[in-house]
């Protein structure tokens, strides 16, 4: 099978590899670009564990083949925080203990940093129901939303 | 396999009539990518139409909208148009895997997936929309209802790409809503769907209905016998009563963990009431 050379955005950087027709946007972070944040779950778009957001929108990376990112902007885990100053959303996982094995961590980041862009003051409601395609086996979901609705408020700069 | 990303859709038909094995269209790949998945499947050529100028679009003509093949889902609920126009379509794609798959998942692929529990199939059908088709021998119209023949089956043929979903303006006092069940609260495919579609007389009677019932059958059903119950009626005990007992005996289920027959033809007539008082009102109906 040839090589489809595409050129894409990650996380603000210019980016070229070769996938076979066939990988996925998830296969190619994981395997070609040693991105490792980003983890496959279930690999058929139920547990958003390998949620990225593309052109601004949160996907799961395990449904994207990866030649179709070919001029798309990507962003994924690796670029939330800056430096070692961690997004508020990171701040806020931690500080509510919003995780315990924190393979669903990364796609539940990802998916609430798209949220709070789109609705930077959602109800729990809101935030229940955007993060119902992130599945977390270890803690249950109260101190995930804790941690988004806190985040949320800071953001808002009504910190806390 | 092959990946192919086409410019124009005269090389994207001209490829898919050309493919010499199995070959699919690729808009929001989320049917496609989980089923390139599984260990049996075999595709010599994908052809992603999202290149193609116009595909991820909504526009605005002067007899209604033409939604482009590739405009997800979530783009069909920031076009406030379309939201006024069409509550019903929208609600109904809405409702179609999480925002992950919001984002990608798009009205025709879940008409060419011709899964008999799409979401948004019974929508456009109670809609009365019409999807444009470009083949090998050019394009014609047809019914969207007319796309799905059964479970994982269309009626289009080696060569064909709908570009376009196609929904008339509404009519004036005219109102569309969908309704599912499922046993979560998100995340999970209908165990039975009921959307109706209805435009009322100037006193608020209604003067034409359309009820299509989706996952009671190996395609959408559009019932007649149902639409019938709602002619003349402003949606009395009675009225609804007995579009209840029309669909329940329209559905021809299947038995399965999710549901049995009698639960599922019991939904259908629950669902349609509900759907039908969402739509009389919508159309201004009290």
């Amino acid at each position: 099978m040839t090589s489809i050379a595409v050129s894409t955005t990650i996380n603000g950087d210019d980016v070229e590899f070769l996938c076979r027709a066939d990988e996925t946007l998830l296969d190619v972070l994981r395997n070609r670009l040693g991105l490792m944040g980003a983890k496959e779950g279930c690999g058929t778009g139920d547990c958003g564990a390998c949620s990225t957001i593309m052109d601004g929108r949160v996907v799961c990376s395990c449904l994207v083949l990866g030649a179709e990112t070919e001029g798309r902007e990507i962003e994924t885990i690796e670029g939330m925080a800056n430096g070692s100053d961690l997004h508020p959303l990171q701040s806020k996982f931690i500080e509510h203990a919003a995780l315990q094995c924190g393979v669903c961590t990364p796609g539940f980041l990802m998916a609430a940093k798209a949220l709070l862009a789109a609705h930077p003051d959602p109800t729990e409601k809101e935030i229940r129901f955007w993060l119902a395609g992130n599945l977390c086996r270890c803690t249950g979901y109260d101190k995930i939303v804790r941690a988004v609705q806190d985040a949320a408020a800071e953001m808002r700069g009504e910190g806390t | 396999m092959r990946y192919e990303r086409p410019g124009t859709i005269e090389d994207a038909v001209a490829m898919l009539a050309q493919a010499s094995g199995r070959s699919f269209v690729l808009a929001g790949g989320t049917d496609l990518l989980v089923r390139m998945k599984s260990d049996d499947f075999d595709a010599d050529l994908v052809v992603d139409i999202k290149a193609i100028p116009g595909m991820d679009e909504i526009a605005e003509t002067a007899d209604g909208f033409a939604i482009g093949a590739a405009v997800s889902c979530a783009e069909l609920a920031e076009n406030s148009a379309l939201v006024s126009a069409w509550p019903g379509v929208v609600e109904a794609a809405n409702l179609i895997g999480s925002t992950q798959i919001q984002s990608r998942c798009t009205m025709t692929g879940n008409l060419c997936n011709a899964s008999p529990a799409a979401d948004s199939v019974p929508a456009l059908v109670a809609a009365d929309a019409r999807v444009r088709v470009i083949g090998p021998n050019g394009t014609r119209t047809i019914s969207a209802q007319n796309i799905p023949v059964g479970p994982g089956k269309t009626s289009l043929e080696k060569g064909d790409i709908i570009d376009a979903i196609l929904l008339a303006r509404p009519q004036p006092r005219s109102g569309d809503a969908y309704l599912r069940f499922i046993p979560r609260t998100e995340m999970d495919i209908a165990v039975v769907g009921v959307a109706v579609n209805l435009t009322l007389g100037a006193d608020g009677s209604v003067q034409t209905a359309r009820v299509a019932l989706g996952a009671v059958a190996p395609s959408v059903i559009l019932s007649e016998e149902a639409a019938r119950t709602l002619i003349g009626t402003k949606l009395e005990a009675a009225a609804l009563g007995a579009l209840e007992a029309a669909c329940s005996a329209a559905s021809i289920p299947i038995d399965d963990k999710r549901g049995t027959v009698a639960f599922r033809k019991q939904v259908a007539g629950v669902l349609a009431r509900r759907a039908a008082r969402i739509a009389y009102e919508r159309a201004g109906g009290k």
